[in-house]
């Protein structure tokens, strides 16, 4: 049992910074537009996040820095995709290699530097007492409780609100969308920037939280995963909070394994999260054939008032 | 139009969890091919004609100074390894008055002799700092005989390479004292870096220095199979404070166990460098390097002409390696207890690896009243009898 709630802390403490990135690209995928520069903008929003803080020593500021790295990186994307209507896969690749490289080469006064400021805790001794919750929810950080409001909130917001609505038919039917009287350049811009924005804050979460000191290329594939978990989720932010945190616990899975003695090599034990998502990726597949992939269904397509598809 | 996109961009992203997964099993330090040419260009400048020929024509003596370059792993900004190796690089060019090119953040693959094979084309001395260099500067020495290189804590030689590393082995069993006196519930865990005898030993040395203070502590392993990544080895440190382990040491890079053990409130050191400042209330030590004067004396030998492929083995004598002061937490009585282990250390009258030593298993591996020489010690593939940890075969 004791293991159990470890393995659930150690889930959440390492799917916070995905649940964030697969919040943001959910958002932006919705819109109907394709985010694949997740890896890049997370990179960039750790690196501002380091940058800020080390400056400033305030993690608040550092959070706002990556904020505002991911607003301007979400404008470009959306830019690229929404008013010249280039290549959305092309567009999102550009965007992560150009994000790991100049992180790279902005953090490389700072690599390694521990942050002199942490995110505040937020401790509730009434929880301690609770079996499970007290040990789980008593001393998280600000953070994650953010994360746990904004699945909640981007739920109500899509399936129980008239602008949910509106965003839903715009990833499905721009057109439809548009007669409607949405604004539909405008409301993907919107969602773009604000998605690309949530990826970047799970760069600074990753950073501030997760492991305080900036490296190079620190999310080590994180963006991609979290591109992956939301086919995995099927757009959908509870079953995002599921899959981020399900991969976090594949991630501290490794070493408890190692540490019970067992005799699986610890080179296979470290890829166990990438077979596992690629081969629950292939279960959904296969269980959804035939079905609706719950993707929206203009993903990808450029929208152009009265084009003929 | 409208089904392709759906599709196929579903299936392209199978895809990328593999590409995840292949970029985690090749170590995931740096992306490739980012060489930066830390000091710029001032290596080709400082030394003589652009010949390149070796030092072996004493006769201008302190006229002609070596064009040196170093290749390293990571950025001297990590705070460990890489940040001593350049610490090293300043004293050296302190002292011969030249100035060095360093390229950062290269990869232990194919680019790796890529950098080493341009750097041989322009100097004369290349120190390659890290363990997976190896046969990547052993295929280049042999393509340019009339440069010297110098490979960190490998085994391969040649009649231009040759290899220098230090018993850190000594102040991890200092290290282990330490830890030994400070665990309150007898279970120490270690961040291990990569399964190489390297590591192994300097566990060993670690439970050795344990077991002379406390016979029933036990240490558990895990692997991170990194040098450098905080995520991972954050990871790991946690694994271990999760079984309960009150003392921590690492042999990573980065200061990601102290720092997981920090907000545990366990005690914690890391490796190759003193941390002390990454969580000064739960430092406990660790062994450093202290590369200065060796690199100055390779270049001292090379303006001499009395340059050797002979491997270098430093230790706590000559200064390459040493222990970090221990962290303020520490009380004074295990401070003496260290010190006065270091005093029969340094005096060369005590050897860490003497025997009898049992393995896992509990056969014995090293005779009563015998110790290992050097050479035995770098080979060492087996675990001291408590310690908990698998060595993949």
């Amino acid at each position: 049992m004791e293991m159990i709630i470890q393995i659930a802390a150690a889930a959440m403490s390492a799917g916070t910074p995905l649940l964030f990135a697969v919040l943001g690209g959910l958002l932006i995928e919705r819109s109907g537009i394709i985010q694949l520069g997740a890896e890049g903008v997370m990179l960039m929003g750790a690196v501002a996040a380091a940058l800020c803080c080390i400056r400033t020593g305030s993690p608040a500021a550092a959070l706002a820095a990556a904020l505002a790295v991911g607003a301007t990186l979400g404008l470009l994307h959306a830019f690229l995709t929404v008013s010249l209507r280039v290549n959305q896969i092309v567009s999102g690749l550009a965007l992560t290699l150009f994000g790991s490289g100049l992180s790279a080469f902005l953090g490389r006064s700072i690599a390694g530097q521990p942050m002199p400021g942490a995110v505040p805790k937020l401790d509730l001794p009434f929880l301690e007492p609770v079996p499970a919750a007290g040990d789980l929810f008593a001393h998280l950080d600000a953070l994650t409780w953010l994360s746990f409001a904004l699945v909640i909130g981007m739920h109500l917001y899509l399936y129980r609100t008239s602008w949910g609505l509106h965003l839903r038919a715009l990833g499905d039917s721009p057109q439809t969308a548009d007669v409607m009287g949405i604004p539909v350049a405008a409301f993907r811009y919107g969602c773009v920037i604000a998605g690309t924005m949530l990826i970047a804050l799970g760069g600074a979460d990753l950073l501030l939280v997760y492991a305080p000191a900036w490296i190079e290329d620190m999310t080590a594939g994180r963006g991609w995963i979290a591109v992956a978990l939301i086919i995995f989720a099927r757009w959908n932010p509870l079953r995002a909070l599921l899959a981020a945190y399900f991969f976090g616990a594949l991630d501290a899975l490794g070493f408890r394994i190692q540490l019970i003695g067992s005799d699986i090599p610890s080179y296979f034990l470290k890829m166990i999260p990438y077979v596992v998502t690629i081969l629950m990726l292939m279960y959904l597949g296969w269980r959804n054939r035939g079905k609706p992939s719950g993707a929206p269904e203009s993903l990808g397509v450029p929208y152009i008032r009265e084009q003929r598809l | 139009m409208r089904s392709w996109t759906v599709s196929r961009l579903a299936r392209m992203l199978w895809i990328l969890p593999l590409l995840a997964a292949l970029a985690a099993c090749g170590g995931g330090s740096g992306s490739p091919g980012k060489d930066s040419g830390g000091s710029g260009s001032g290596g080709a400048a400082s030394g003589g004609s652009g010949g390149g020929e070796t030092g072996s024509s004493s006769g201008d003596g302190g006229a002609k100074k070596p064009r040196v370059a170093f290749v390293y792993i990571g950025t001297p900004g990590d705070g460990g390894w890489t940040y001593e190796h350049d610490q090293g690089r300043k004293y050296m060019e302190e002292t011969h008055g030249i100035e060095a090119t360093v390229v950062e953040n290269v990869p232990e693959s194919a680019d790796a002799e890529r950098v080493i094979e341009e750097l041989a084309q322009n100097h004369d001395i290349i120190f390659t700092t890290s363990f997976g260099y190896m046969d990547q500067t052993l295929a280049v020495a042999q393509r340019h005989p009339e440069v010297k290189f110098h490979h960190v804590s490998g085994y391969k030689t040649h009649d231009n390479m040759t290899n220098y590393f230090g018993k850190n082995y000594e102040a991890s069993y200092l290290t282990g004292i330490a830890a030994g006196k400070m665990t309150k519930k007898n279970i120490i865990g270690y961040v291990g870096a990569f399964p190489i005898p390297e590591v192994i030993y300097n566990i060993n040395a670690f439970k050795l220095g344990i077991k002379s203070v406390n016979p029933d502590a036990v240490v558990h392993v895990v692997w991170s199979n990194t040098w450098y990544d905080p995520t991972v080895e954050r990871q790991a440190a946690i694994s271990l404070l999760d079984l309960g382990a009150d003392v921590l040491l690492a042999y990573q890079d980065s200061p990601a166990t102290i720092q997981a053990a920090a907000e545990r409130g366990a005690l914690a050191g890391g490796n190759d460098s003193d941390m002390t400042r990454f969580a000064p209330e739960a430092y406990l030590t660790n062994p450093v390097w202290n590369w200065g004067p060796y690199y100055a004396k390779v270049v001292q030998d090379w303006i001499d002409g009395t340059w050797t492929n002979e491997p270098y083995v430093g230790s706590m004598r000559d200064g390459m390696v040493g222990l970090a002061p221990l962290g303020p937490g520490i009380p004074d009585d295990v401070k003496q207890l260290v010190e006065a282990a270091k005093e029969t250390i340094m005096s060369g009258e005590f050897e860490v690896f003497r025997g009898p030593l049992y393995d896992q298993e509990g056969n014995l591996r090293v005779e009563e009243g015998r110790a290992l020489t050097h050479a035995e010690v770098l080979e060492m593939n087996w675990f001291l009898k408590g310690i908990e940890g698998k060595i993949p075969q």
